[in-house]
């Protein structure tokens, strides 16, 4: 009955964040951080870099991480409980908001609340960089290449895939 | 404005269109849709204009929850109802979550392979600095005028939430409403 409890625990958990997701996926990667790992220790600080990377590589929306995650905790069944609870609750939300989206769409408090939010937003993927830092970067060659991925993707339009292929060789070679 | 996110060609597509446009544009996105999602809806299909795509997504930013899921949802029930909304959705997340569900399972079974370790380690390095450059742009402009509340809530939240680890809805449920109150007050 240990299972039940788990996918239980994902389908609350992922439903709870998925409504507190200001600024998407990203910015709800402390929260899971902190319940996969510090809370009901799922996996590991650096599985928990691990399956952020993975998802990094696979295409599709930044979401699938909870996807990673609920896999880790349960298996295919705890992949599919994270990935449902944390867009069905919203998926509702989204439909019944969108009906209604007329009423609202001009409205002076729509920019006020956007005004509001976007600063939370970033503080919450922020705290994403930090966390994912830490749990990536054991040692000076790891934050330089942080450090430097940074720099490039901030400067260059250059596609992620590249740096990931290239911190990828740089791993590979035993410096990470 | 109840026409504004219909386009002016009012085009029909069928719901399998919808489909395989939401699961094309899904896999071709490497470390984010928006990208792909502004490129084929605008540019090669042209089911909606610059503007329109801004204000849908926009507006999904605003909800909760992963944007461009919320964004799929929206224009899926714009175009074809309470079915498009799903096919939307599910052209967007199904065909990624069987390929990471795959990967999940190597990754179990080979996780601990330690060329697959050094390779995932220097992977996971490089991003989070991708995270650390999303982050940059975002707050660019938020740094750029002076005595606004908005870098402030920024360097709260991020301390709360990246330093203390304390729990998000917390947090949010404290710093949301407050921070709203003042974009109010400086609107």
């Amino acid at each position: 009955m240990k299972d039940d409890g788990i996918i239980l625990t994902l389908l609350g958990n992922f439903a709870l964040i998925s409504l507190f997701a200001v600024g998407g996926a990203n910015a709800a990667v402390p929260e899971m951080h902190r319940l996969a790992v510090d809370l009901h220790h799922w996996m590991t600080d650096k599985q928990f870099a691990d399956l952020f990377a993975i998802a990094q590589l696979s295409p599709g929306p930044n979401v699938i991480i909870v996807t990673l995650i609920g896999y880790q905790a349960a298996g295919v069944a705890g992949a599919a409980a994270a990935t449902v609870a944390m867009c069905g609750p919203t998926c509702v939300l989204a439909f019944y908001m969108g009906r209604i989206w007329d009423r609202f769409h001009q409205a002076r408090w729509r920019n006020v609340i956007q005004g509001g939010l976007v600063p939370v937003s970033i503080g919450l993927i922020g705290a994403s960089a930090l966390i994912l830092a830490q749990a990536a970067d054991h040692n000076l060659i790891a934050w330089a290449v942080t450090l430097a991925t940074a720099a490039v993707a901030y400067f260059t339009r250059l596609n992620p895939l590249w740096l990931f292929l290239a911190a990828g060789l740089i791993g590979l070679l035993g410096y990470i | 404005m109840s026409q504004a996110t219909i386009p002016a060609s009012d085009p029909q597509p069928g719901l399998s269109e919808l489909f395989f446009t939401f699961a094309s544009m899904s896999l071709a996105g490497f470390g984010g849709v928006l990208p792909w999602a502004r490129r084929v809806l605008v540019e090669e299909r042209k089911w909606l204009t610059p503007e329109q795509f801004n204000e849908n997504f926009s507006f999904s930013q605003m909800l909760p929850g992963p944007n461009i899921v919320n964004f799929s949802v929206i224009f899926g029930s714009r175009l074809r109802g309470a079915a498009g909304a799903v096919v939307a959705l599910l052209g967007l997340m199904g065909p990624p979550v069987v390929i990471v569900t795959l990967l999940a399972m190597l990754y179990v079974r080979y996780g601990e392979l330690v060329w697959l370790q050094r390779i995932l380690a220097g992977v996971a390095a490089a991003a989070a600095g991708l995270i650390i450059a999303t982050v940059a742009k975002m707050a660019k402009p938020l740094f750029g005028r002076a005595l606004d509340f908005a870098p402030f809530v920024a360097i709260i939240v991020f301390i709360a939430i990246g330093i203390l680890r304390w729990p998000l809805p917390y947090v949010l449920i404290v710093a949301g409403p407050i921070s709203i109150a003042l974009a109010w007050y400086r609107r």
